[in-house]
C-alpha cells in the first residue's frame, strides 16, 4: 500500500500545498464523516474486529475477576519483584492516554493545520486508554477493595491519606486527567454532535444526538465562546499532561532503587508517552482510513508529519537511554553500575536488545522519505514502537527489582498465564470501546476540518 | 422573542461579504450562524464580554488553595505522622495534588461558563423551526438582521442581501 505525496514546491516545503483535496467542500466533508455512521450499516470488517475485541474484553473482565478473587498471587510478582505486569501496563497505557490530549492540545497551540483530522480520535484514544490505565494500580493492590482509602473522606477511623505517597499522587493525577480529558473531548465535539442531530434521519438518532448537542446552534457568539474555552483548555492541557506522566515517572524516581532514582525520569517519561502515543495514533489512523474510506481526510501529509515526530521522539528516547547509562557509570555507585551492566548482560538482556531495536533503530528507517510515505512500513514501525515501549516499561521494573541492593534476595520474574492475559486482554477492551465509539460518534472533527478548508481557501 | 430577518448563504465568503455590506449601509446584524467558526464575521457583530477565563482562574486557584489547605490540615493538624523525619507540612510534595485538581476545577468551571455564555443547554430554540436551518451545522451560512421599520429600508435590505448572493431570505423568531 503506498501513499503518494503531492509534489513539493521549489523551497522544499509542502506547506504551500493544501492538506485537503479541492473536491472536499463543506457538504463533502460532512457526508464523508457523518454518512458512514448515520446512513450506512457497519461493514463486515467492523463486525469481525468487534467480535475479536469482544472476546478480548471478556478475557480482561475474567482476568480481573481472577485477580480480585484469588489475589495477586496469581501473577508472577515475587517478594523482590513486587511490581510486575500491572504497573508496566499502567505506565504503558497512561503513556498512550497522555498522548491523545497532548497531541491535540500541543498541535492546536502550535497551529499545526494537519491536527484537524487526527485530534478527535486521538482524544477518544486518550479517554479509553486512561480509563484502562486506571484499573492497573487497583489491580496491583494487595487489598483492592480498599482503593477508595486514597480519597480523603470523613471516616470513623479518623484516618487521612498519606499525601507523600506516590500512590496518592497517581490517584489524583489519573482522576484529574481523565475528567479533564472528558471535558476537553466533549466540548470539542459539541458542534459535531449538532451536525449529527441535524443530519440524522431516524427519530431516535435525532433525539439522542440532539440531547448530546445540548442545543448548539453554531451562532457566531457561540463559536467565539467555544474558541476561547477550547484554546484555554489546550493551554492548560499541556502542563497537565506533562505533570501526569511526570508523576508516573516520580513513582519510580522518588524511590531509592538503582536505575530509578534519576532526575531524568519525568521528562523522559513524557517523551516516551508522546512516542508511543503517536505510534498508536498512526495505527488507529491507518485503520480508520481503510475502514471508513477516509483517504481524502487522512492524507499522506498527515502520516508523514506523524512519522517525522516518531523519528524525532526516537532520537530523544535514544539520548535519554544513553544519559541513563552515562549517569549510572558517572555516579560511581556499584549498584547503579551493576544495574546498567545487568541490563546489557543479565537475565533479560535479549528483551533489552529488542527494546533498543524497536525504539532506537527501527524508527531510523523513517529518515528515508520513500519509506515514511508508505503506509505499511510506517504501521510496522509503529507496532515496533508500541512493543518496544512496553518492553522499556517492564524492564525498568524487572531490571531494577530483580537485582536490588541485597544480593542474596535477587529473583527473576516469570510470567504466569494471568500475566499474559493481563498484558494482552486490555488491548481487546480498548478495541471494543474504540470500535463502538467510532460507530456512534464522529471520529474526525468536522467543524475543524471545514475551518481548515476555509482557511486554505482564504489563503 | 425578537423578530429577525434571516438570510442564507452558500459560502462563508458570501456571508462575510453580506455582513460587510450591511455594516457599510447601516443595517444592524444581530448574529450569524455557520458550520464552523468564521473569525471574520465577529468584527461585524455585537461582541459581549466573555467571562470564561476569569471563572476558570477563580475556580482553579480556589480549588488548588483548598486542596493545599486540606493536605496541610490533615498532615500537620488532624493526623500528624513522622514519615522518615520529613516535615509535617511537606510543601514541595503537597503542590502536586493542588496542581492537578486546580486544573481540573478550572476545566469544569470553564465548561459551565461556556454553557452559560452560549445559553446552553437549550434543546429547543425558536430558530430551529426555520426551514433549512438544519444546514447551518453542515454547509450553509446564515445572517440574522434586525428588520428595518419602514418598507423602503426593508426593500433596500432585501436588495443588498440578494446582491451579496443570498440564497434565501425569510423571517424568524429568536
Amino acid at each position: 500500500m503506498s501513499l503518494t505525496l503531492p509534489a513539493r514546491n521549489a523551497s522544499g516545503s509542502s506547506r504551500a500545498h493544501s492538506l485537503l483535496p479541492a473536491t472536499m467542500t463543506d457538504q463533502a466533508i460532512t457526508g464523508a464523516i457523518a454518512d458512514p455512521l448515520l446512513r450506512r450499516g457497519a461493514g463486515r470488517g467492523w463486525w469481525i474486529a468487534f467480535a475479536f475485541a469482544l472476546l478480548g474484553a471478556f478475557a480482561m473482565v475474567a482476568t480481573m475477576a481472577l485477580v480480585f478473587m484469588r489475589g495477586i498471587g496469581v501473577l508472577g510478582n515475587n517478594k523482590n519483584v513486587v511490581w510486575g505486569v500491572p504497573i508496566a501496563n499502567y505506565v504503558w497505557w497512561i503513556g498512550i492516554g497522555n498522548a491523545g490530549t497532548l497531541i491535540s492540545a500541543l498541535l492546536l497551540l502550535t497551529r499545526q493545520d494537519w491536527r484537524a483530522s487526527i485530534n478527535r480520535f486521538a482524544e477518544t484514544m486518550t479517554l479509553f486508554a486512561v480509563a484502562i490505565a486506571g484499573l492497573f494500580p487497583i489491580l496491583h493492590l494487595g487489598r483492592p477493595q480498599y482503593f477508595y482509602w486514597l480519597f480523603p473522606y470523613p471516616n470513623s477511623m479518623t484516618l487521612w491519606p498519606q499525601w507523600r505517597s506516590a500512590l496518592v499522587w497517581d490517584f489524583w493525577a489519573i482522576l484529574s486527567y481523565l475528567l479533564f480529558s472528558i471535558v476537553f473531548w466533549y466540548a470539542g465535539m459539541l458542534p459535531d454532535l449538532a451536525t449529527f442531530r441535524d443530519r440524522a434521519e431516524s427519530r431516535r438518532a435525532q433525539l439522542v444526538y440532539g440531547a448530546l448537542a445540548l442545543g448548539w446552534r453554531g451562532s457566531a457568539s457561540q463559536w467565539r465562546a467555544h474558541r476561547m474555552f477550547y484554546t484555554t483548555m489546550a493551554a492548560l492541557a499541556v502542563p497537565l499532561v506533562c505533570s501526569v506522566h511526570s508523576i508516573v515517572g516520580l513513582d519510580f524516581a522518588a524511590s531509592l532503587m538503582p536505575g530509578w532514582q534519576e532526575t531524568i525520569f519525568p521528562p523522559y517519561f513524557v517523551v516516551g508517552a508522546m512516542f508511543s502515543g503517536f505510534a498508536m495514533v498512526v495505527i488507529l489512523a491507518a485503520a480508520l482510513r481503510q475502514g471508513f474510506r477516509y483517504e481524502a481526510l487522512l492524507t499522506p501529509r498527515h502520516f508523514e508529519a506523524m512519522a517525522i515526530i516518531i523519528l524525532a521522539s526516537s532520537l530523544i528516547m535514544t539520548l535519554s537511554y544513553a544519559t541513563e547509562w552515562f549517569n549510572g557509570w558517572y555516579s560511581g555507585k556499584s549498584a547503579e553500575r551493576g544495574e546498567v551492566a545487568f541490563s546489557f548482560t543479565g537475565t533479560y538482556a535479549l528483551l533489552f536488545y529488542a527494546q533498543l531495536l524497536c525504539n532506537c533503530l527501527l524508527p531510523q528507517i523513517l529518515w528515508w522519505p520513500t519509506l515514511r510515505r508508505r503506509l505499511i512500513p510506517l504501521v510496522l514501525v509503529s507496532f515496533g514502537v508500541l512493543v518496544g515501549m512496553w518492553l522499556e516499561r517492564i524492564l525498568i521494573i524487572w531490571n531494577t527489582l530483580s537485582r536490588g541492593y541485597l544480593a542474596s534476595a535477587r529473583q527473576t520474574f516469570h510470567m504466569t498465564g494471568a500475566d499474559w492475559s493481563l498484558l494482552l486482554s486490555p488491548l481487546g477492551l480498548f478495541a471494543f470501546l474504540f470500535l463502538i465509539s467510532v460507530r456512534v460518534l464522529p471520529s474526525i472533527s468536522m467543524h475543524e476540518v471545514k475551518e481548515l478548508r476555509h482557511e486554505e481557501a482564504q489563503s | 422573542m425578537t423578530r429577525v430577518v434571516i438570510a442564507e448563504f452558500g459560502t462563508a465568503h458570501d456571508q462575510i461579504e453580506a455582513l460587510r455590506r450591511l455594516d457599510a449601509e447601516g443595517f444592524e446584524a444581530l448574529d450569524a450562524m455557520s458550520p464552523y467558526r468564521v473569525a471574520e464575521v465577529e468584527s461585524y457583530l455585537p461582541r459581549p464580554r466573555l467571562t470564561i477565563r476569569p471563572h476558570m482562574a477563580l475556580a482553579g486557584f480556589g480549588i488548588a488553595a483548598f486542596a493545599y489547605g486540606l493536605q496541610w490540615f490533615s498532615a500537620a493538624i488532624a493526623y500528624p505522622i513522622n514519615s522518615g523525619a520529613r516535615p509535617l507540612n511537606s510543601w514541595p510534595v503537597f503542590l502536586l495534588v493542588p496542581f492537578e485538581v486546580g486544573i481540573l476545577a478550572a476545566a469544569i468551571a470553564g465548561f459551565v461558563a461556556l454553557l452559560v455564555s452560549c445559553g446552553l443547554p437549550r434543546l429547543h430554540h425558536p430558530l430551529f423551526a426555520y426551514p433549512g436551518i438544519e444546514r447551518a451545522s453542515q454547509d450553509r451560512f446564515f445572517v440574522l438582521i434586525i428588520p428595518p421599520s419602514d418598507a423602503g429600508s426593508r426593500l433596500a435590505l432585501e436588495r443588498l442581501l440578494f446582491g451579496a448572493a443570498a440564497l434565501s431570505l425569510g423571517e424568524a423568531q429568536t
